[in-house]
């Protein structure tokens, strides 16, 4: 699905991505974790090919046409630019599938309509989306991406700004994609989201993947110290995996 | 047409009904049977002449030019996402002017008729080279707007040297009525010197509605939807140029068109870019018509400029669609 060798990206003089090599296989929900100023973004924007960048990304050598086939992207700057209705915001997410000036296909309603049912967005169809609450655009943005139907999705902090209820749902969504043979990676800073919902977790430390593995593995104490300066209640519960930072280390 | 059949029907309905008007409303006073036979039969009577050789490329060049402008208006607020952005921003209107005050000054305007006109487009054409070599081609939509005031800055302080520097009143005058834009005794030689390079510029700028669809989602998201920045923003420039700088060449500088046209329709289209590129074209032919037929209306004996008319009607326009804005909390 993606592969990336020794990706690394320089802005003037400071490297901000280092050597990054991995592989995101089918049916993975990858959390990228890290802190402020990690990478994250860079990482995910270089791999589309939307930075100058060393290195190889499986997705930036792609034609642009066919890289939107391949991939959906969520860029963490929520724009909405015009009060279009929120359907036909989430109908761009066709636009990849549409030859140039033909109609929406029964084929891309339907995949428009399971978008707005995942992030439950009946009730606000023909709303104006630019003039709906940040959560809520958060939403319909991410039922754009879900609406590209690729086999792979790159969000950036898809989960902030979402209620507790909605961020888990999107959790599913995208475990669900996974579930079904896609894959996903998010950027996220909810440690225990990604503990919960992540089939795998990359952590990122200025610049570098500082732990790659299930989230069990990764949400160490050391690692959790060393690159986020936290201690944490790392625990398995009957519930599933649990991560409630706590203090932070001086 | 597809999308909103009912409003591009009105629109259509209203350019046909305004053009009539424009065809049959002047000075010389025709009954409107009469003009449209003499029009119909081209014959060498003085009534034919009046509405093949003055009236008919009026109406013609109102109906292009307005169109141009509505369609550069919707398109440049489509591309910056920004609803005060107009056509005139990337400079190709001022420079196209400065090029016209130049000829004007020189004498080339009056040495031989199209010695204003092709002065204007040579102008207009050094303006898209600068603002590509200070743009180039990667650079984002900031660049290109920072790109586009410096040389309407540029040209602005040209224009004002010219008028600065010339010997008579007289000349002064004539430059600056011409500025006010006008299409007072424009003949078929101006039509037919405006029309293949109008055409290419909507063909280009036609063309931008998927791109500019895309881009409500920010220049990111565009961009992974598979649409060519580098691309549209190079259609965006020549489509402008071509358009703006004709229109400019043969009718002076037409302010508040590109401006408000494309914000009064956005509403009816659902403020879809790509619906509202057709609907502000027929919108922009429309408000050109009925201004051109007000300034033979209003003030007949007075010569009241097109450019005035425009802005008169398109400024307190613009200041009442703030004002919703405001009232609406946005």
């Amino acid at each position: 699905m993606l592969t990336l060798d020794a990706l690394t990206v320089a802005r003037g003089p400071c490297t901000v991505l280092a050597d990054v090599s991995l592989t995101v296989g089918a049916g993975e929900f990858v959390g990228l974790i890290g802190p402020n100023g990690a990478g994250k973004t860079t990482l995910m924007r270089a791999a589309l090919g939307l930075l100058p960048h060393r290195g190889q990304s499986s997705l930036a050598a792609m034609p642009a046409q066919a890289r939107a086939r391949a991939v959906a992207w969520m860029p963490q700057s929520r724009e909405i630019a015009w009060p279009v209705a929120v359907e036909t915001l989430i109908a761009l997410g066709r636009l990849p599938h549409l030859p140039r000036g033909a109609q929406l296909a029964p084929a891309d309603r339907a995949a428009i309509d399971a978008a707005i049912a995942r992030m439950g967005l009946e009730s606000f169809r023909t709303r104006a989306a630019n003039r709906l609450s940040g959560g809520e655009q958060a939403r319909v943005l991410i039922a754009r991406v879900l609406a590209q139907d690729t086999p792979l999705i790159l969000a950036d902090e898809p989960a902030a700004g979402l209620d507790p209820a909605h961020q888990i749902t999107l959790m599913r969504a995208f475990a669900a994609e996974a579930a079904a043979g896609r894959s996903v990676v998010a950027s996220l800073h909810d440690l225990g989201l990604a503990a919960r919902h992540c089939t795998r977790i990359i952590a990122l430390h200025r610049g570098r993947v500082a732990a790659d593995g299930p989230p069990a593995q990764v949400l160490s104490a050391g690692l959790l110290a060393e690159v986020f300066h936290i201690t944490a209640h790392v625990a398995q519960t009957p519930h599933g995996p649990v991560c409630q930072p706590l203090e932070v280390i001086r | 047409m597809r999308d909103h059949p009912g409003l591009m029907t009105a629109l259509l309905a209203l350019v046909l009904a305004l053009f009539a008007a424009s065809l049959l409303i002047g000075p010389a006073g025709i009954a409107p049977a009469q003009a449209l036979a003499a029009l119909l039969r081209g014959d060498a009577t003085a009534e034919a002449l009046v509405m093949r050789e003055i009236r008919l490329p009026r109406a013609l060049l109102a109906v292009m030019i307005g169109a141009s402008l509505g369609l550069a208006g919707a398109a440049m607020q489509g591309y910056l996402r920004n609803p005060l952005a107009e056509p005139g921003l990337i400079g190709v209107s001022g420079s196209a002017a400065l090029g016209a005050v130049i000829a004007l000054q020189t004498g080339l305007a009056a040495s031989f008729a199209l010695g204003l006109p092709l002065a204007a487009l040579a102008g207009a054409a050094l303006a898209v080279g600068l603002l590509l070599a200070l743009a180039g081609p990667r650079g984002g939509s900031l660049t290109l707007i920072l790109a586009g005031i410096a040389v309407s800055a540029l040209a602005g302080a040209l224009t004002a040297l010219v008028l600065n520097l010339s010997p008579n009143p007289f000349a002064a005058a004539e430059i600056v009525f011409w500025m006010m834009g006008s299409l007072v005794d424009r003949s078929m030689t101006h039509v037919w010197l405006a029309l293949p390079l109008m055409a290419v510029g909507w063909v280009l700028l036609a063309g931008l509605g998927r791109g500019l669809d895309a881009l409500t989602l920010g220049e990111d998201a565009a961009e992974t939807l598979g649409i060519s920045l580098t691309r549209l923003r190079l259609m965006l420039v020549a489509g402008t140029a071509c358009v703006v700088g004709a229109g400019t060449a043969v009718a002076g500088a037409i302010g508040f068109v590109g401006l408000v046209v494309p914000h009064i329709l956005r509403p009816f289209v659902g403020a879809r870019p790509s619906a509202l590129l057709p609907a502000s074209a027929l919108g922009g032919a429309a408000m050109l018509l009925a201004a051109d037929v007000a300034v033979r209306l209003v003030l007949p004996d007075r010569d009241l400029k097109l450019g005035v008319v425009t802005a008169l009607v398109g400024a307190p326009l613009f200041l009442h669609l703030i004002w919703r804005t405001r009232a609406e909390g946005l």
